[in-house]
């Protein structure tokens, strides 16, 4: 990757925006009711400027405004049985499949890519919540495991974007599966010892939280997201009592001592270069200019983990 | 008392005839009902068959969740030996949802955990019908952690509608529990056998199940979510449970042409309810056999198999 696609980030973010512009511009934020022009909004990273609600940001537009230059490159994710238990409730599976693809431009609820923050090489996954619900079936295993096989391959830490209802109920028992699946990749990420950074966002519940999203080495959640493994309305059937204000909220989890840290959108990008350049053993990062690279000098695969520039010194 | 299902009705009215004939048999010496009371057996015999050949995935659900199928508690009981059960998580409490210890298997000394529901009012609630919180599968961790430290082979018996959703429960982690415990049953290197005995209800069968073979029985079930579940969500009416419970492919039949289950584990007629002797000692001999198969192997086999078990699941659908 060329230093110089720091420079340029808005022409190359236009090339790779797949999502069609909304018909409406204006969004209304559902937390204080405040109108947010939509540039306005994608340039806060689709937080409200009026009460910091983060509302959803889909991977590839987290993922361009988290990469240097907003350049990253997808990573192949082996194609999955579609249907594979010929599922039908009140609408074919395939159906389904169809108007979530069309609805997002996107091949299922996972985003795997590799790229650098702050000119550390990562592979970071994004899980999309407006695919079925970011629901976990066989594609998103696939493409959990696809990114831990190509992190340990080149030695990168593995950061991962968490935001699902849970599993995909028309894959079945093979979407249950993916909780043991997903696991196995973890424990890929473990055995070579590189970091795996669970960044869980709004809202992450269900077998999902219950297996990839809760075994991070450091879990990190956005403000006020609703992470847990039950849903509020079950929990309040079951124990027939009204849950406190703010049940299930990342603030409530750090509280008990479930998250390392909840962190604010606008400082996400800056806390995950710092975290993987300790874990990596990396020195800190140069914030800011960069130096004018040596033409010569080759930064993007780093097979043994050591970024380019730190080489050079 | 027999309790029957629903779709069983008309073999209790049967039944239900020869016992009062016979009842009436012994308060009446003179009376000689025994030819009819014989045939009236015959016709539910047969009945019994006919209702069990081919039970609808629904009807599945029912039986597994009968409340006279052995639990785990029974499966301990008949076919360990020298049964030690061991308590606690070491952080916050005992969970008697799950119950769990040393015990031997013939000879062979090993671990065996499982979900216990329960078998009165008063046990249910004792064992919270089998719904394990947080320090259920953190005790299983643990006791999954000492199996492995001292070579034992791990036995997880599987039966549960699911982990308990509570207030306490989720505050102290039940997701990052099930997580672990899931993690745990990937990283031990002795052999890991599952057998899911009646309910496999969603994340909280899965904490146990991980495991190098997963043997069902007969009539048990193993779902992402309950068909009632289901129903409401993509039906949007609970009551299309049956429609749900066909599509979810949640059968032991099913789940052995997926490749998610390796033995199906026959039931007696009528389902382990009406035999339960002879289904735990089908259990045993199952048990027993995949043991030795297992025992063959090495530490870094048994993981390395286990793992690529999970990887390869599911590759072809149903179609294999
Ligand atoms: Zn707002």
């Amino acid at each position: 990757m060329n230093w110089i696609t720091n420079y340029v980030r808005p022409t190359i973010n236009s090339l790779f925006s797949r999502r069609e512009v909304p018909d409406n511009l204006w969004t209304k934020c559902p937390e204080c009711g405040t109108m947010l022009f939509h540039r306005e909004l994608s340039e806060n990273l689709n937080v409200c400027t009026g009460c910091d609600h983060h509302m959803a940001l889909a991977p590839r537009e987290r993922f361009e405004a988290l990469f240097d230059g907003g350049i990253f490159a997808e990573i192949e994710v082996p194609a999955a049985v579609a249907d594979p238990l010929h599922f039908r409730d009140q609408k074919k599976y395939p159906d389904r499949m169809k108007d979530a693809r069309k609805k997002t431009g996107e091949k299922d609820a996972m985003l795997v890519v590799e790229g650098e923050i702050g000119r550390t090489s990562v592979v970071a996954a994004g899980q999309d919540f407006s695919f079925m619900g970011g629901s976990m079936g066989m594609y998103v295993g696939n493409a959990i495991i696809a990114g831990a096989e190509r992190a340990v391959a080149l030695k990168r830490p593995f950061i991962l974007f968490s935001a699902a209802g849970g599993a995909r109920m028309q894959e079945g028992i093979l979407s249950l599966m993916q909780m043991p699946r997903t696991t196995v990749a973890v424990e890929m990420l473990r055995e070579a010892n590189l970091p795996y950074i669970v960044v869980l966002t709004h809202p992450t519940t269900g077998g999902v939280t219950a297996s990839y999203a809760m075994l991070g080495d450091v879990q990190i959640a956005e403000p006020n997201a609703l992470i847990g493994f039950a849903g509020t309305r079950v929990i309040e059937q079951t124990i027939r009592e009204k849950l406190p204000e703010g049940f299930q909220r990342s603030e409530y989890l750090l509280d008990h001592g479930m998250l390392d840290r909840v962190t604010h959108r606008k400082d996400l990008r800056e806390e995950l270069i710092t975290i993987t350049r300790m874990l990596m053993g990396l020195p800190p990062a140069v914030m800011g200019e960069l130096p004018k690279p040596d033409t010569n000098s080759k930064t993007d695969d780093q097979p043994d983990g050591t970024p380019a520039e730190d080489a050079k010194k | 008392m027999t309790h029957y299902l629903e779709f069983e009705k008309p073999l209790a009215e049967i039944e239900g005839k020869a016992e009062e004939l016979r009842a009436l048999a012994r308060a009446n010496e003179e009376m000689d009902v025994e030819q009819e009371a014989a045939g009236l057996d015959k016709k539910a015999a047969t009945m019994l068959v006919d209702l069990y050949k081919n039970l609808s995935p629904w009807r599945k659900c029912q039986v597994a969740r009968h409340p006279d199928r052995p639990h785990c508690k029974d499966y301990i009981n008949a076919l360990f030996k020298e049964y030690t059960p061991l308590a606690g998580d070491r952080n916050f409490a005992d969970d008697h949802a799950v119950m769990g210890g040393l015990a031997r298997l013939g000879d062979t000394a090993v671990m065996v955990i499982g979900h216990e529901k329960g078998n009165d009012t008063k046990t249910r609630i004792e064992r919270n019908f089998g719904m394990a919180r947080p320090e259920g599968y953190r005790k299983a961790i643990r006791l999954m952690e000492m199996a492995d430290k001292f070579g034992l082979p791990i036995i997880t018996l599987v039966d549960t509608p699911g982990a308990y959703p509570g207030k306490g429960a989720e505050e102290r982690g039940q997701s990052e529990a099930i997580a672990r415990s899931t993690e745990k049953c990937l990283q031990v290197k002795v052999p890991l056998i599952s057998v899911i005995i009646g309910e496999g209800g969603s994340g909280g069968a899965v904490a146990f199940a991980t495991g190098n073979k997963i043997l069902m029985l007969e009539h048990s079930i193993y779902s992402v979510i309950s068909p009632e579940g289901c129903a409401s969500i993509l039906w949007k009416d609970a009551e299309k449970m049956r429609e749900a419970a066909e599509a979810l492919r949640l059968t032991a039949q099913d789940l052995l042409k997926l490749g998610v289950a390796d033995t199906v584990i026959k039931e007696p007629v009528g389902g382990a309810q009406r035999d339960r002797t002879a289904a735990i000692e089908a259990v045993g001999r199952a048990l027993e056999t995949t043991l030795a198969e297992l025992l063959k192997k090495k530490p870094d086999a048994l993981v390395k198999d286990r793992r690529k078990k999970y990887l390869d699941l599911g590759s072809k659908g149903l179609a294999a």
